[in-house]
């Protein structure tokens, strides 16, 4: 696969744009996939995992191809999100869906300021709470989590991805695992 | 209590879920979750915890996707459009190359820019000839470097043209073009195009009409 890719690649730099259609179609869902479980919300997640595939397009040439090319596009997708969420602001999300339907936006915007109440917490679905669970974690351990159990990426590529040593990602991986169980204990 | 537990137990747990633990420290985990039920509950929790981020459904792009971020995609680069432009009036370059290499002038403002040159930025920084974008900064504005390097730690929103240099794979986003001159040849057409530009924009066009 990484040779297929490569050789996209090297159309995609002699200005190819219909390669480049090829490496979207490619890595679309898994891109989606890391930017929806940190944002916790559709729209915010097409828009910066569209806004990925343009940096990469545009920076291709930077693309160091000894180098897997999933782990250079997730770590410009990681880096948008969480810089995404450290600009957000509470009241972010106006677009907010009817619960059910696609509907996590209502969690996610309350979720980096305030707990929900116990009651609300027991009527959602589990995939709907461990969701807004995930979205309750500092930003730095949510990447880790993502990216360890949603992408089940070996330690030593989410290292590489977020450009960390190998001993910080597994401290976020502990502590954000930690920090999950206390919050999913009650469920 | 749960903080009872020994802190090497919890580690070991960790390691244990991380798949790196020895079959030693396996045995003395498994020796401590079978004598306490406090160790025993925060590892249930624990593998719990897991299987329930794992099993959050996996979701999918939207169907549309493809086509909408390919049609948000910034248009050829101007590279392209400079190579097109060569390839469609090849006589007018080798014109304009004919009265540039004859010109003497030329010449020695090419050797003149042998030195290490860059745009002064605000929080731009220099290491020996790396032009350094540090970690955290966010610099605006464009920058053209010559005969040196540029490494983004941080952000970059501009367009970067770097002369007999590269761009370093560096960590950091550039929200704006680059382009790097790396031969005489392209040194010469590179300052040809500057000329024209310069030429079109006396005349009153503008600078599309160069690349189409
Ligand atoms: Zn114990």
């Amino acid at each position: 696969m990484d040779a297929l890719v490569n050789k996209r690649i090297k159309r995609v730099m002699k200005g190819d744009q219909d390669a480049f259609a090829e490496i979207v179609e490619l890595y679309q869902h898994q891109l989606f996939q890391i930017c929806y479980r940190m944002l916790g919300n559709r729209h915010e997640a097409e828009d910066i995992a569209q806004e990925a595939f343009t940096r990469a397009y545009v920076n291709i040439h930077t693309f160091d191809q000894n180098r897997k090319f999933s782990t250079w596009l997730y770590r410009i997708a990681t880096n948008l999100c969480i810089d995404r969420i450290r600009k957000k602001k509470p009241d972010y999300h106006l677009d907010a869906e009817v619960r059910g339907t696609e509907g996590l936006n209502m969690y996610s915007k309350i979720a980096n300021d305030e707990e929900l109440p116990e009651e609300e917490l027991m009527r959602m679905e589990v995939q709907e709470r461990v969701q807004y669970e995930i979205s309750r974690l500092p930003d730095k351990y949510r990447a880790a989590i993502v990216l360890k159990y949603i992408e089940e990426l070996p330690l030593a590529e989410i290292s590489e991805i977020l450009d960390l040593p190998l001993g910080t990602v597994k401290t976020r991986i502990h502590r954000g695992r930690e920090a999950l169980r206390k919050q999913l204990s009650n469920l | 209590m749960m903080n009872a537990c020994p802190e090497k137990v919890i580690r070991m747990m960790d390691d244990y879920l991380d798949g790196e633990i020895s079959p030693s420290e396996e045995k003395e985990l498994k020796d401590s979750l079978q004598n306490c039920s406090d160790c025993r509950k925060i590892y249930q929790e624990l593998t719990k915890t897991i299987a329930y981020v794992q099993s959050a459904s996996h979701v999918q792009a939207p169907p549309d996707f493809v086509q909408k971020t390919m049609a948000g995609l910034p248009k050829e680069s101007q590279r392209v459009g400079v190579k097109r432009f060569m390839r469609h009036h090849p006589l007018m370059i080798a014109a304009a190359l004919f009265v540039l290499l004859m010109s003497a002038a030329m010449m020695s403002s090419f050797s003149d820019d042998q030195q290490f040159a860059f745009t002064k930025q605000e929080n731009l920084v220099v290491e020996g000839e790396t032009v350094v974008v540090p970690a955290g900064q966010t610099v605006v504005g464009d920058i053209t470097i010559r005969n040196g390097d540029l490494r983004v730690d941080g952000e970059l929103e501009g367009d970067v043209t770097i002369v007999n240099g590269q761009y370093m794979a560096s960590s950091g986003v550039i929200n704006g073009e680059i382009e790097e001159i790396d031969q005489v040849f392209e040194w010469l057409w590179y300052t040809i195009k500057g000329t024209f530009q310069d030429a079109v924009s006396f005349f009153g066009g503008n600078d599309q009409s160069i690349d189409e």
